[in-house]
């Protein structure tokens, strides 16, 4: 059975894929994780996963403009400068939003 | 349309993209990777014997630690590559098969017996060098499996070449016999290393290039080599056995050619200790088939 | 405890050193890959206790541990006979020698981690905890092969041996932890000629040059 191997570098960093590797069962994956991915201090951390429980998901269709859900559908700058001189607030350029 | 499918391939290859697993690859490039791949993880696997044999023989307590743990790390590089090629389609227990049975190839730096504890010190210092520059060039493979398990190998082998240089300052600095170990391991190393890199094709003819694969042609890879080492051997006061070596004025290193035909030779199999490694590698296989069976039955 | 300590710490190092020895020569060639990276790392462990209990004891005799771990004749060497059989494609052998070592070194360890000797009972309480991950390696192997009849047979051929390990005084617990009737032990005794043959292999390179060499 392949075993996939993610490992934390540091406390408080994410866990980001190592690799791969065969092993009888859970106990020798586990003994094996530690062996590929920390003999040498360099993890902090492992997650160990047999590689059938992964699920990968790979398309995200994006027909219908959803730009309204990032900061990129957004465009503030014109707005917000008609209504600081409606105001009477207008100041020096690049205080504002983007 | 897979002919436009792969021209679409190769642009984006040959401006620097990388590919997974589960995209969409041409035969050829599948082919090609595979049979790279796969050779660069049969020389990790044969890369331990040359050593392996000296493990034993270590002199000190920590060179023993340094050399097992080094010939360690060689064996977990065979198993993350062998990995690579599995996911493309090649089981392991085959490129095992097919490496015992002298059907796929291995590199030919490990076709040669190993006779001192010098030669230990001048293959952990000088041939990890060569490979370590192969290697670097891998990490922009177009293929990103195998690029990113470059990354760990890589971090692995700078300490191999410390170990080895290590090694060969305590003898060079040792008695007359001990600097006489390095000088003939370093003596009967010259000519595997000069051939290490293979033969100097053109870049536009390597398909290795073409497909981005590699990212550094085999002259280039040499001569950086002998730019970074040759000056390192020297200042020891060892000598190489090639009266033509020198760099020009140009900043290039001539060398007198090496015979490629004796490369050729030692890669398939006629090298000095070719039949005697594999013999080995397939006595002990066969001594262990059982576990592999009751342990790993898909893998072996 | 009325022995020299330097005897019994020679007794411990010499065992690490030698089983260390022994399975580092399944480097590259163990059954499978994860498996040979692993068992490396045990032989590479085993040799790293033999060096600190060899430091221990070179700072007692004014020497250092590479003078004891190498520099010694053979029949000065004490490893229990356990330890010095070449085993090298007898992976049968390999786990139940690894098994029955790591059981038999977990009894003289908590042992160990009372002594009075508080540099002994510290360097007992840092080896045993390597030692349990060896454990679990060695446990979960034996758990795996244990209705293997290459297995059982090896088990068997080696019972005697691993009594031989422990001082008489702790051999009922080694018999009570693996759950078997104690036998007549095979004791330590001057090493035989399967030790010399190792001997003179992992000594040959330091003996090609004149006492004090560097490496």
């Amino acid at each position: 059975m392949i075993y996939e191997v993610f490992r934390q570098e540091r406390k408080g960093q994410p866990f980001v894929h190592g690799g791969s590797f065969h092993a009888p069962d859970q106990a020798f994956a586990d003994a094996y994780a530690r062996e590929f991915y920390a003999r040498r201090q360099e993890s902090v951390a492992l997650w160990v996963v047999p590689r059938e429980q992964i699920v990968e998901i790979d398309e995200f269709p994006d027909e219908f403009d959803l730009k309204y859900r990032r900061v990129d559908g957004y465009s503030i700058k014109a707005r917000l400068a008609i209504a600081r001189e409606r105001a009477g607030s207008a100041t020096s350029p690049g205080t504002d939003g983007g | 349309m897979s002919d436009a499918r792969t021209a679409e391939f190769l642009e984006f290859v040959q401006a620097g993209g990388q590919v997974e697993t589960d995209d969409w690859l041409p035969e050829e490039y599948r082919k090609r990777l595979i049979k790279f791949i796969e050779m660069h993880g049969n020389s990790e696997l044969m890369g331990v014997l040359p050593e392996r044999d000296w493990i034993l023989r270590a002199p000190t307590l920590q060179r023993k630690l340094a050399l097992t743990a080094k010939i360690q790390d060689e064996v977990g590089h065979c198993q993350l590559i062998y990995r690579v090629v599995e996911d493309l389609g090649k089981p392991r227990a085959q490129c095992l098969d097919d490496l015992i049975s002298g059907k796929s190839k291995f590199h030919n730096v490990f076709h040669y017996p190993t006779r001192s504890w010098g030669d230990v010190g001048v293959i952990a210092w000088l041939v990890d060098a060569a490979a370590i520059i192969s290697q670097k060039a891998l990490l922009k493979c177009s293929y990103a499996p195998y690029a990113r398990v470059m990354k760990k190998v890589c971090w692995e082998e700078s300490f191999h070449i410390l170990h080895g240089r290590d090694t060969v300052l305590a003898m060079v600095t040792g008695t007359p016999e001990q600097f006489e170990l390095v000088q003939e391991a370093v003596t009967r190393w010259w000519e595997p290393l000069m051939h290490f890199h293979g033969t100097p094709i053109p870049a536009d003819e390597d398909p290795m290039l073409h497909w981005r694969i590699k990212s550094q042609g085999n002259e280039e890879a040499r001569q950086q080599f002998l730019d970074g080492y040759v000056p390192q051997i020297l200042e020891l006061g060892l000598e190489l056995p090639d009266p033509n070596l020198r760099k020009n004025e140009g900043g290039l290193w001539e060398y007198t050619e090496p015979d490629w035909e004796k490369l050729t030779a030692v890669v398939t199999g006629h090298g000095p200790a070719s039949q005697e490694r594999l013999a080995f590698r397939r006595l002990s296989r066969a001594d262990v088939d059982w576990v592999s069976r009751v342990m790993l039955p898909e893998a072996a | 405890m009325t022995r020299p300590r330097t005897d019994l710490l020679l007794e411990l190092a010499d065992d690490e050193l030698i089983l260390g020895w022994r399975d580092s020569e399944w480097t590259g060639i163990a059954p499978f890959l994860e498996e040979d990276v692993a068992f490396s790392s045990i032989a590479q462990n085993e040799i790293g206790h033999a060096r600190a209990l060899y430091e221990l004891a070179a700072r007692d005799l004014g020497t250092d541990a590479d003078v004891l771990a190498f520099d010694r004749r053979p029949e000065e060497y004490c490893c229990a006979p356990l330890v010095q059989a070449g085993l090298v494609g007898d992976w049968a052998g390999t786990i139940a020698r690894h098994f029955l070592y790591e059981a038999a070194d977990a009894v003289r360890i908590e042992a160990l981690k009372a002594s009075p000797d508080a540099e002994l009972a510290g360097i007992a309480a840092k080896i045993d905890r390597e030692e349990t991950y060896h454990r679990l390696h060695a446990e979960m192997w034996e758990l795996r092969l244990r209705d293997e009849p290459r297995f059982r047979a090896a088990f068997e051929v080696r019972w005697p041996l691993a009594l031989g390990v422990l001082a008489p005084d702790l051999r009922p617990r080694l018999a009570e932890r693996v759950g078997r009737e104690e036998v007549e032990p095979v004791e330590r005794s001057t090493p035989g000629t399967e030790f010399e043959a190792l001997w003179n292999e992992m000594t040959m390179v330091r003996r090609s040059a004149p006492t004090g060499a560097q490496w």
